[in-house]
């Protein structure tokens, strides 16, 4: 009982604590370990006296408490705490306290959220961070979801830390004038998370999976911080929401990829999809799409579609060729070439695959793409050869598998000896 | 807090400029300095003269070896330095941002240690 009422206050409320202890203290470490061990303490205190009317409220009084114990023994930081000592007696005005105002307390969040996301620390830097104190994962977990050695993740959460306190990265919202950057910085974090949950079976699963959970979290959680809507923010929510309603139909039960066209769509998560299009809807109401508002109406067409027959493409075709306008990178002029194949067959699509050959020669989904083209015109020996060079350059098993699946499909043409530039064993 | 912002540039690249840009850039970089100093950001601020006139000493084993030119060979030379006092790295990066120089080449804003 008491256990579970302190995992789901940990769950839902880690971030929004640990965010509150950080200004209180003015440290991430000493709020971390302050805020750690007040939960440890949860669960004997509230065993034995029963759980606190307001949970939340009673760990970060005594986070604080412990923060100032901490404080204390370190010599250098005795002003300070003497300092936190006078705020903690004088608590009738705390943000933690009963009376907390809601307003005041989600700014908090908001302030970690952009000193996590500050574009002075590295990317990598930022997501582990982001998901350390934000979503509340411990380092081993963020080191399994990302496949490096905890001790890596636990350095570089350290080195991230240190650069905070040393440089004086501010614990603060920044002025409206640096919005935009700032919050793309923050977006970008928060779909580097999603898309490493997405990109699915390496790795544990379980992690990965709740990766994406707590991306949508995230961008639920700016979302609803931010003062007035913007754009972007609804459209990077909506492309998450309907990226991950496809989840349960994009693999079989072999854990085989099957693709958007094959999948089963009752499947798909219809709530989602229904939040999905209506954050579309108003988003692309409210002003210019971005690249997420973008990406977010063409995953909004194949949800809209219950058959794929039905979808939409000269539509895909127009907002790719928007999305390419604003960001003229090969993999959207490849998804492009799909698309335009929808509507005007896989010749035409064929063509404006291979123009991105020399750029985009290392992608293994290059290859994948144009094999399939390839196979829908019947050249079934060019298509192996694409399948090939595919399968050489993919590392993910799922993917592998798949494109496996298609060469034997479009089998081994007489006469063609393995070629030596195959280092693959065959499978 | 103390900042210091190393300002790097491609030496080459302001060695051929025009007369005139050159002046140009010169009445930007004096109407920055005293923008700082009436702000009260600036501490301390120098140019340095070209790496041509850079001379690197070292002491290994009690030996002392100098050696013509700058410690490393880089596509940008430091160029001058400004040290600043800023609130927090937000403001300091904001100040770095205004340095003439940013415009081609780049600045380094590094915290300044304090021993206590």
């Amino acid at each position: 009982m008491v256990r579970e009422a302190v995992d789901r206050l940990y769950r839902e409320e880690w971030g929004r604590i640990l965010a509150t202890l950080i200004r209180l203290v003015g440290d991430f470490d000493v709020a971390e370990e302050a805020a750690q061990e007040a939960f440890t303490l949860a669960v004997e205190e509230w065993a034995a006296r029963g759980v606190p009317h307001n949970p939340r409220a009673w760990i970060v009084q005594t986070a604080r408490h412990k923060a100032i114990d901490r404080l204390r023994r370190r010599a250098r930081f005795a002003d300070k705490a003497a300092q936190l000592a006078a705020e903690a007696d004088d608590a009738s005005h705390d943000d933690a306290g009963e009376g907390a105002v809601d307003g005041g307390v989600r700014d908090e969040r908001l302030r970690l959220i952009f000193t996590c996301c500050h574009p002075a620390l590295a990317v990598e830097a930022q997501v582990a961070l982001t998901l350390r104190t934000l979503c509340g994962l411990t380092t081993e977990e963020i080191a399994r979801a990302f496949l490096v050695p905890a001790t890596t993740m636990a350095q570089r959460l350290v080195r991230a830390k240190g650069k905070i306190r040393a440089a004086a990265i501010p614990y603060r919202v920044p002025a409206q004038a640096d919005w935009p950057d700032r919050l793309d910085a923050v977006m970008a974090v928060v779909y580097l998370v999603f898309n490493e949950g997405y990109a699915a079976a390496q790795g544990d699963s379980l992690v990965r999976r709740e990766l994406c959970a707590e991306a949508i979290r995230l961008q639920r959680i700016i979302r609803a911080l931010l003062p007035s809507p913007l754009v972007e923010v609804d459209g990077l929510l909506a492309l998450m929401l309907l990226t991950d309603a496809r989840r349960d139909a994009r693999a079989d039960a072999g854990g085989d990829l099957v693709l958007l066209a094959e999948q089963d769509r009752s499947k798909w998560d219809g709530a989602a999809i229904a939040e999905g299009l209506e954050l579309v809807r108003t988003a692309l109401g409210r002003g210019l799409p971005g690249p997420y508002a973008l990406q977010a109406a063409i995953a909004a067409l194949h949800a809209e579609a219950t058959r794929a027959e039905e979808t939409d493409w000269p539509q895909i075709v127009a907002l790719y060729g928007a999305l390419w306008s604003q960001h003229r990178s090969p993999v959207i002029a490849l998804n492009r070439a799909v698309a335009v194949a929808m509507v005007s067959g896989p010749e035409v699509g064929l063509q404006l695959v291979d123009v991105l050959g020399e750029v985009l020669d290392g992608y293994h989904l290059f290859h994948a793409t144009r094999a399939d083209l390839l196979r829908q015109l019947d050249r079934r020996a060019e298509a192996g050869e694409a399948y090939r060079s595919a399968l050489a350059r993919a590392e993910n098993e799922a993917e592998r598998r798949f494109i496996s699946r298609r060469l034997a499909e479009v089998g081994s043409p007489a006469g063609s000896a393995p070629r030596s530039s195959d280092r693959r064993p065959p499978e | 807090m103390q900042y210091m912002l190393l300002i790097y540039d491609n030496e080459k690249q302001s060695n051929s400029m025009t007369p005139g840009d050159s002046k140009k850039l010169m009445e930007e970089y004096y109407a920055f300095t005293e923008d700082v100093k009436k702000s009260g950001h600036l501490v301390a601020g120098d140019a340095l003269q070209r790496t041509e006139t850079a001379t690197t000493v070292r002491v290994r084993d009690g030996k002392r070896l100098t050696t013509d030119g700058p410690f490393a060979e880089t596509k940008e030379q430091l160029a001058g330095y400004y040290l600043v006092e800023a609130k927090d790295l937000d403001e300091a990066i904001a100040i770095a941002a205004r340095i003439p120089s940013v415009r081609k080449g780049s600045i380094e804003v590094r915290p300044i240690q304090k021993f206590d």
